[in-house]
């Protein structure tokens, strides 16, 4: 079932990438170190999505994600006093989310491990579909009417939302 | 059974040696990288000497001329001197960042180079995303200098990081725009494809306005002037990478240099039809020559510009940017969208590979792009006599001053 390959060594890498970035984002006290490792985890993701033979998600992942980040660190920098030395608990309920937050992972875990819900991809050994996708693919199904144009338009709309509301909160009004 | 062995037939050779199939192709592709990765760095040697005898001589000076022939030694001589220099690090300054930052700073450049296609066969990776792989490596640009500003442990540095991140992350909205239209005419992002697709006629005759847009937008990514606000060297000492010495200042220096050139190659590849020459089908290495004259002529043409204009103040940056360049190319995508849909709807599509047969199309889309220039010129006329009134109105000149001076002059 596991044999040592380039790939599986990859998947290893990514998966460390992926997880240890993820780890290292709660657990560290200083919030550019945070970002730091956020980047390093997303950066785990896009590498999966090369190996899913999807190198267009994998570019946008980068370009997306890690080239946003930046300015995460910027916000990072400019909206808190102390980004090194995080030693006060901003927020008290933080036992009963970390209970909560637990308790929902290990029920991701059983569904995924167990065939609890019905039996999901992991359990079933289904194989990677051998139809490989293009990005001309894609783009044409984000605009067919029989596919995504509806979810595709109303993100679009969402985001156009988003950021007239952003300009609309920023703006001066003694002007 | 290969006669000589080159890196063209390095695959085959190997196996013919006997060497395992798996072997063979990790040997042929870590050949790749090492080669793809050395090039740059021995090229940034001789960009650095051609950037200071071109910014000399338009500054009517000589230049490095010491140092080995026409001084072309003078950047090994620098090279050497910035590799024995000591090497700071600031106090309180995060150290694994400090370090890291020079490291991302020259691998995102290098990184560009394996999707450049050199000639019909030579290229890093073809990948069939090349175009986006481009802008997400240049992406990661904006961390780098974001690191490096705040790591330093000095807010000159961290300020000067600010403004180069707002700078980079405006201009990016430009130049992928502007990528969008050749990808748009030729139908794919692989930069292989997107040469072939200029077979029998490049894209700047298509995508004047597009090549333009790229040609800025690229100054200001590479911090070369009028958009040097981040290094600015004679108003400020520089920006991020203040605190930056020996080596490590030198691989920010090097990724620059390295940068511009590699902007000038990609210009070339995609509107230039980079490889594309006379004979490049039967001689493959010719494409090095093609490539190498198209990227000169688009480096050599930025030199010369940075040597001659001055440097833009910020918000005429974000202005320049936000109100003109932004707007442009959104309405370039649009026109040119709009035109390539009418061009097939009506049969002037292309249908076979020679010149004549690509001659409508391009006329349809240069007359487009004309009349998008045309429009901006009128604006821009437009604007220019609305201040010149708004400026006179405010600081009247005294027109009688004129002959009052003259006939002074005259006594």
């Amino acid at each position: 079932m596991f044999e040592l390959n380039a790939q599986s060594i990859a998947f290893i890498v990514f998966a460390l990438f992926s997880l240890g970035g993820a780890l290292g984002v709660v657990t560290t006290r200083n919030l550019i170190h945070a970002t730091l490792y956020l980047i390093l985890s997303l950066f785990g993701a896009a590498g999966f999505f090369v190996l899913l033979s999807a190198p267009f998600m994998a570019a946008v992942q980068v370009l997306v994600y890690i080239g946003a980040i930046a300015i995460l660190i910027v916000f990072a920098v400019m909206l808190t006093r102390s980004m090194t030395r995080l030693s006060d608990i901003y927020n008290s309920q933080w036992l009963l989310s970390a209970i909560v937050a637990g308790l929902l992972f290990v029920l991701l875990l059983v569904g995924v491990i167990l065939p609890v819900w019905g039996v999901n991809g992991t359990q079933a050994g289904r194989e990677v579909s051998s139809i490989v996708t293009t990005t001309v693919d894609l783009g044409k199904a984000l605009v067919d009417q029989n596919q995504y144009v509806l979810p595709f338009e109303v993100a679009s709309l969402l985001l156009t939302a988003a950021m007239i509301g952003a300009i609309v909160v920023a703006r001066d009004d003694k002007e | 059974m290969n006669d000589v062995c080159s890196i063209n037939n390095l695959t085959q050779c190997l196996l013919d040696g006997g060497v395992s199939p798996d072997l063979a192709n990790l040997l042929t592709i870590l050949g790749g990288v090492v080669l793809v990765a050395t090039v740059p760095l021995v090229t940034v040697i001789f960009l650095i000497w051609i950037e200071r005898k071109i910014a000399a001589r338009v500054q009517d000076r000589l230049g490095p001329n010491r140092v080995g022939p026409f001084g072309l030694l003078q950047s090994v001589a620098d090279a050497v001197k910035m590799l024995t220099k000591e090497d700071i690090t600031p106090m309180g300054a995060d150290k694994f960042i400090y370090n890291l930052a020079p490291i991302i700073a020259f691998a995102t450049v290098v990184l560009i180079w394996a999707i450049i296609p050199f000639t019909p066969l030579h290229i890093g990776a073809d990948l069939s995303i090349g175009i986006l792989y481009f802008v997400a490596v240049a992406s990661i640009g904006t961390v780098k200098i974001m690191i490096a500003g705040w790591s330093s442990n000095n807010k000159y540095a961290l300020l000067g990081a600010f403004r180069t991140i707002a700078q980079l992350l405006s201009y990016e909205v430009p130049l992928v725009l502007s990528l969008l239209i050749p990808v748009m005419i030729a139908g794919t992002l692989g930069m292989q494809d997107m040469v072939r697709a200029q077979g029998s006629m490049w894209f700047v005759f298509m995508a004047p306005v597009a090549a333009v847009m790229f040609f800025i937008a690229n100054l200001a990514e590479t911090g070369r002037a009028p958009f040097d606000l981040l290094e600015a060297e004679s108003e400020i000492i520089a920006g991020y990478n203040i605190e930056y010495s020996g080596f490590k200042w030198g691989m920010f220096m090097a990724g620059e240099f390295m940068h511009a050139f590699t902007a000038a190659l990609l210009a070339a590849v995609i509107f230039l039809g980079g490889w594309w020459g006379p004979f490049v089908e039967q001689v493959p290495a010719l494409g090095f020559v093609y490539l190498g004259l198209k990227t000169a002529v688009v480096y050599i043409f930025g030199l010369i510009l940075r040597s001659t204009v001055p440097r833009v103040r910020i918000d005429q940056l974000m202005a320049l940017n936000w109100k003109w360049l932004v707007p442009i190319s959104v309405a370039n995508v649009l026109i040119t969208a709009l035109l390539l849909k009418v061009v097939d709807a009506i049969g002037l599509a292309p249908q076979s590979g020679d010149f004549f047969a690509h001659l409508p199309q391009t006329l349809v889309l240069l007359v487009g792009n004309l009349v998008l220039m045309f429009g901006v010129a009128t604006v821009l006329r437009n604007r220019g006599r609305a201040q010149r009134l708004v400026d006179e109105a405010a600081h009247p000149v005294e027109h009688e001053d004129a002959p009052v001076v003259a006939g002074a002059v005259g006594h």
